[in-house]
């Protein structure tokens, strides 16, 4: 018989909030994360909006030494792993340590040590460079500390799959614990690129939003005026476990992990392509990868990054998988609060698909005054609803055309 | 601020460590939990504190606190 995978813990830091309460309570009221950038003075760059972590205290999960060390990915990976076993309960020790693994994904790793370094190679030169620069860096770094501090020596990695990387990370680990290589893994997707680098890079992509003048309207899927998506930071990390184990130390379940679906667009390295068939066939394999039909799911948090073509282009694919059944979703982006939290998006969002499940509430879009043409489901505009959630998805794609699925249904026995 | 005071509040501040803790005999590595990356870091605030230059062969014979100071003092032209 399958090995059944179940969520035991959970632990985030985000724009709305730097725990899991918070931000749900956050999401469930329709708050906007976004506002002015503070991490750096964006002057002339054409964006000077984007969801920052708002009162964070790194000391509360790193020491001064490390604080000035790692790249705040890793603080933030770090804050989130110790929540998410302090949720679960899990003790790591002698005896299971080998069957703990870590996988937690980040799109682009420690680009605000690149940048900081790079200026001192330019202006001291090469002896200047710290030597903690690669080990800040390196996006596979977030899973090695972890791994290191809660002392987790089974399978690690870190999928690189742009803004489906924490998608994929909990995919993977799924797929570990399902296929017998681990019992239980810590897993999720994080990022800190609110950087002048990357800012100014998304922004020759004309892909962030300019709203500078309303940071808290900036944020806009599936709506008319949408114009880009705004940079959030943070992420989530979760603990998959398998259930014989996770029954038998009376751990508290959340949701079941059932379905993992991936698809590549073979495509174009930034664009999807129209009616997003490479998302449809994720969302199918995710689907039939735990044998359920399209009418058991009442709820999809969507990627709706209220980018231009995506936000048509999902909900598109969302109509291909769910046929009539489409109607009665509840569909709704988390980044119209926290902004696009890039390799973090994943990680935050599979929590907020489990809490949808658990709490049987489909957090709100907010700033979806005027739906765009073709974007016609209930989008659960502005107003959190309430309903029963049997089984919820969340949706995340990446540049590269990278299509990632997760299911998470509601556990019983 | 005499040598041995600045060196010990670079010490404190880069390894996170008490001035208590840095006796002139206290070694870096077993003492005062510093890895060869800490020391490396270290000898880099070194140089830029004093305006030195420390090859990787002069690192390798700095293993205590008043390994430092001496070596520091020589590079200065000052008797230890």
């Amino acid at each position: 018989m399958e090995r059944r995978v179940v969520i035991t813990g959970m632990g985030t830091v985000n724009p709305v909030g730097n725990n899991v309460d918070e931000t749900w309570a956050a999401l469930c009221a329709g708050l906007s994360g976004i506002g002015p950038i503070t991490k750096f003075d964006p002057g002339n760059q054409a964006t000077k909006i984007a969801g920052e972590l708002k009162k964070f205290n790194p000391l509360l999960y790193v020491d001064k030494k490390e604080l000035r060390r790692l790249d705040d990915f890793i603080i933030y990976a770090l804050a989130c792993a110790d929540m998410a076993m302090k949720d679960s309960g899990l003790v790591i020790d002698e005896a299971n340590a080998e069957r703990v693994g870590t996988i937690i994904g980040s799109g682009i790793g420690g680009v605000r040590t690149i940048e900081r370094e790079h200026t001192v190679l330019e202006q001291s030169g090469p002896r200047r460079v710290s030597p903690f620069t690669i080990p800040a860096v390196l996006p596979n770094l977030a899973a090695g500390q972890v791994s290191i501090r809660h002392k987790a020596k089974g399978p690690i990695s870190c999928p690189v799959t742009a803004c489906a990387a924490g998608t994929s990370a909990i995919g993977e680990a799924f797929r570990a614990i399902q296929g017998g290589w681990a019992d239980t893994m810590i897993a999720g997707g994080i990022e800190a690129a609110i950087t002048p680098f990357a800012i100014a890079g998304f922004n020759a992509m004309r892909a962030l939003s300019t709203r500078n003048d309303e940071p808290a309207k900036a944020s806009r899927p599936f709506d008319r005026d949408r114009d880009g998506f705004v940079m959030g930071e943070g992420g989530g990390i979760l603990i998959l476990e398998e259930l014989t184990l996770a029954r038998k130390r009376d751990a508290r379940v959340y949701a079941e992990l059932c379905g993992y679906g991936c698809t590549a667009d073979a495509y174009h390295m930034a664009a999807p392509p129209p009616g997003h068939e490479g998302a449809a066939r994720s969302m199918e394999i995710a689907l039939k990868s735990c044998g359920m039909g399209p009418s058991e799911v009442g709820y999809i948090n969507a990627h709706g990054t209220a980018t231009p073509l995506n936000d048509v282009y999902e909900t598109q694919a969302i109509k291909r998988v769910f046929g009539a059944h489409s109607r009665k979703l509840a569909v709704s982006s988390t980044k119209s609060m926290t902004g696009h939290l890039l390799g973090g998006a994943g990680g935050l969002e599979a929590i907020v698909a489990v809490k949808a499940v658990c709490e049987g509430v489909a957090p709100p879009t907010i700033n979806l005054d005027n739906p765009e043409e073709g974007c016609d489901l209930n989008y659960v505009a502005h107003r959190a609803m309430e309903m029963n959630i049997e089984a919820a998805l969340s949706n995340t794609f990446g540049f590269g055309g990278v299509n990632a699925v997760l299911v998470f249904k509601k556990f019983r026995d | 601020m005499s040598i041995e005071e600045k060196v010990i509040e670079i010490i404190v501040e880069q390894l996170d460590v008490t001035r208590e803790e840095c006796v002139p005999e206290a070694s870096f590595i077993e003492d005062l939990g510093a890895d060869s990356l800490d020391l490396v870091e270290l000898i880099m605030a070194m140089e830029e504190n004093f305006g030195i230059e420390i090859s990787d062969e002069e690192l390798q014979k700095i293993r205590t606190i008043l390994d430092a100071i001496n070596f520091i003092k020589k590079k200065k032209g000052m008797a230890s």
